[in-house]
């Protein structure tokens, strides 16, 4: 059978950042100086909230009662039978109030805010989905929002523009370079640099300078978490595979980071494959990029022979993206996770196969995940057990994805 | 270190006759290099006396949007580190090469990393550089690669900002040699009507700590402004305002002559007001 029934050999550990920000040689801090005193103290402030079980408590009814957690780890039971292969389950993070498992990171992220005796936050946002998670949360704290987009993703995902804004959000449009999600962050870093006394950044992604990384991780860890345990709780057992997607990487680091020491469960990571393997055609950072530095850390990257940061394409904007969590490389090079493509075509067709058969429209992100379960998961013994994040739904893909069918809405 | 650099002798010979030292910034490659070759020659005639040499880059988070549109446009046109390279070392060994005062290297990490330190600083050695600005490298990373660029003869430049807290200034007095550059401003790159006042308070602190001579920047554009960091500091960076005017360059050689007298004019009262003894 697949090599995944047998335990991997790997040297990861889950004992990873270290106090410099190291995933073994990645991640770490190349930012400006004007920055490293804020982050040495969100570190710090980081810390001393970890240990607090008050911020935990507040966290977690917030997490129950404003987010509705936990989320169904669902038994896909007609995708079972249509591949005929592995048990399939379904994270259903796509239940969680707004749409998406990025709400996991910024109610804990605005709960720092407080902490820090901060009142103004700052984000960057793609598809818009972190966006309007960090308009929900600051709505929620009453805290001014401002949320850095790129012209050419405003224009794509009107819809999230618009719910940001009736949250109280200012959504401002980023014109420079090629107006998209890697420019958005870099606009949100200037700003950050020049109020830093005053406001937080919510990065969106397992991606930055020490301790984003690993913060982001952490709070989207509760997506393992409770998919471990649900497991535990139906099956009596661990799942062979879990799978997810992987753009900056949050929801699968999030799903993974629980199970990184459990050898006999086979990580799977999904990048966007886009058109194919040609340069500017795809965003598989993993796959196809080299090591280099990238918005403060090192990490894969795809990048020209100068260092200069490459177009990268995807269908999916929220995979549109020409890095990767540190931690990802990491894992990548200690053989923990494996990471794979899928192109467009291949997520859209899952997405109409998910629709079809379990009456759930997927996220385009999330239907590159799904691609790979329907790609393996039939080849895979009755008894195992496959676990796919569905980290987000499909209602703001509907009329990108009706376009791409030639369907008028 | 037995012979001292050629930026610290720079700095040495300035003040040893009570000057400051003004420092432009320009991109190389806005429009295209052989410009960016005639405006460092220019400047160079006007009496600066270092040169801060950018070089493009597609994600240049410390810097403000003018630098940000000069850096684009550079890449657009297919620059590369190399034709940066080859036309400083044209300048630099050239019949004028003795007339060009020392060059400083800004240049993101990514870019130094891709390249890999070593080739990266032995291309800027052998192209005539005397130093590189790393803003992205903060002291607590930059040490391997300041020495790296230290065994090489040049000097590695470390920055200080208004948020550095007094530990990281220790750190940063001990990993950087050639200047300090004191960034006035929280925020990146772009000119300011007014300095702030704690920079003062910053500078004299950073005195006592370091022998290195302190160099402002960010948020500098008015030779009024000098008069303020008179006795404060050893010299004056000037980049936005320099580089602004490069929007204004196209392929018309009129246009170019007239845009690169406009910023010689300017360099000179700059260079008359950091020279200006009280």
């Amino acid at each position: 059978m697949t090599a995944a029934v047998a335990a991997r050999k790997h040297s990861a550990s889950s004992q990873v950042p270290d106090l410099s920000g190291r995933f073994g040689e990645f991640g770490r801090r190349f930012v400006p100086e004007t920055l490293m005193q804020a982050l040495e103290q969100l570190t710090a402030e980081y810390e001393e909230a970890q240990r607090d079980p008050e911020f935990q408590r507040e966290l977690n009814g917030l997490l129950k009662n404003f987010v509705g957690r936990p989320n169904p780890l669902y038994f896909a039971e007609r995708l079972t039978k249509h591949l005929g292969g592995a048990k399939i389950y379904l994270k259903r993070e796509d239940l969680n109030h707004t749409g998406a498992h990025k709400i996991n990171n910024t109610m804990g992220q605005v709960l720092l805010t407080r902490r820090m005796g901060k009142k103004r936050v700052i984000a960057e946002t793609g598809a818009g989905q972190h966006g309007v998670a960090t308009a929900t949360a600051c709505a929620r704290f009453g805290f001014e929002c401002v949320v850095y987009m790129g012209e050419e993703d405003i224009r794509r995902q009107k819809l999230n523009v618009f719910n940001m804004k009736m949250m109280g959000a200012e959504v401002r449009p980023v014109t420079s370079g090629s107006r998209t999600l890697a420019d958005a962050i870099n606009e949100a870093m200037r700003d950050w640099m020049g109020s830093v006394e005053h406001t937080h950044y919510i990065i969106g992604s397992v991606v930055g300078p020490h301790p984003f990384p690993m913060i982001v991780r952490d709070f989207q860890s509760i997506i393992g978490n409770e998919t471990r345990q649900q497991c535990l709780d139906l099956e009596g057992r661990l799942p062979n595979e879990v799978i997810a997607c992987v753009g900056g990487g949050s929801n699968s680091a999030g799903m993974f980071y629980p199970f990184v020491e459990d050898d006999s469960v086979a990580l799977t990571g999904v990048e966007a494959g886009g058109r194919g393997p040609k340069p500017g055609d795809h965003a598989s950072t993993l796959s196809f990029g080299n090591k280099g530095v990238l918005h403060g850390s090192y990490s894969y990257v795809l990048q020209d022979a100068d260092g200069q940061t490459m177009p990268v394409h995807s269908i999916s904007a929220g995979l549109d993206y020409p890095g990767v969590g540190p931690e990802h490389s990491y894992w990548k090079d200690s053989g923990r996770v494996n990471y794979v493509n899928i192109r467009d075509d291949e997520a859209l067709a899952a997405f109409q196969t998910l629709a079809k058969l379990e009456g759930i429209l997927p996220a385009i992100e999330s239907s590159h995940a799904i691609a790979q379960a329907l790609k393996t998961a039939g080849q895979r013994s009755k008894d195992d057990i496959v676990v796919i994040c569905l980290s987000g739904r499909g209602d703001k893909d509907v009329y990108e994805v009706a376009r791409l069918l030639g369907k008028e809405i | 270190m037995t012979t001292p650099t050629r930026i610290a002798a720079t700095f040495a010979a300035l003040k040893a006759q009570g000057h400051m030292a003004f420092m432009p910034f320009v991109t190389v490659g806005d429009p295209d290099v052989a410009t960016s070759m005639a405006l460092i020659r220019e400047l160079a005639s006007r009496g600066v006396d270092l040169i801060e040499v950018g070089f493009p880059y597609s994600d240049p988070i410390a810097d403000g949007p003018v630098i940000q549109a000069s850096y684009t446009r550079a890449l657009s046109r297919g620059l590369q580190v190399n034709d940066i390279f080859s036309g400083i070392q044209q300048l630099t060994s050239g019949p004028d090469g003795g007339k060009i005062p020392p060059l400083v290297a800004m240049v993101s990490y990514a870019i130094v990393f891709r390249i890999g330190t070593a080739a990266f600083v032995e291309g800027a050695k052998t192209a005539g550089f005397s130093g590189l600005i790393i803003p992205d490298l903060p002291a607590d990373e930059a040490g391997e690669v300041a020495s790296e660029i230290r065994k090489a003869g040049l000097d590695a430049v470390q920055l200080v900002a208004p948020t550095t807290t007094p530990v990281r200034e220790d750190r940063i007095a001990e990993t950087g040699s050639g200047f300090v550059y004191c960034i006035s401003i929280a925020g990146t790159t772009g000119a300011r009507d007014q300095l702030p006042e704690e920079l003062s308070g910053q500078l004299k602190r950073l005195r006592g700590k370091t022998s290195l001579p302190l160099a402002v920047g960010f948020g500098v554009s008015k030779p009024e402004q000098v008069g303020t960091l008179r006795g404060l500091a050893d010299g004056v960076i000037v980049g936005s305002a320099i580089v602004r005017q490069l929007e204004r360059l196209s392929n018309n050689s009129e246009a170019t002559l007239h845009v690169l007298r406009d910023i010689g004019d300017f360099a000179a009262k700059m260079v008359a007001a950091t020279h200006a003894t009280r």
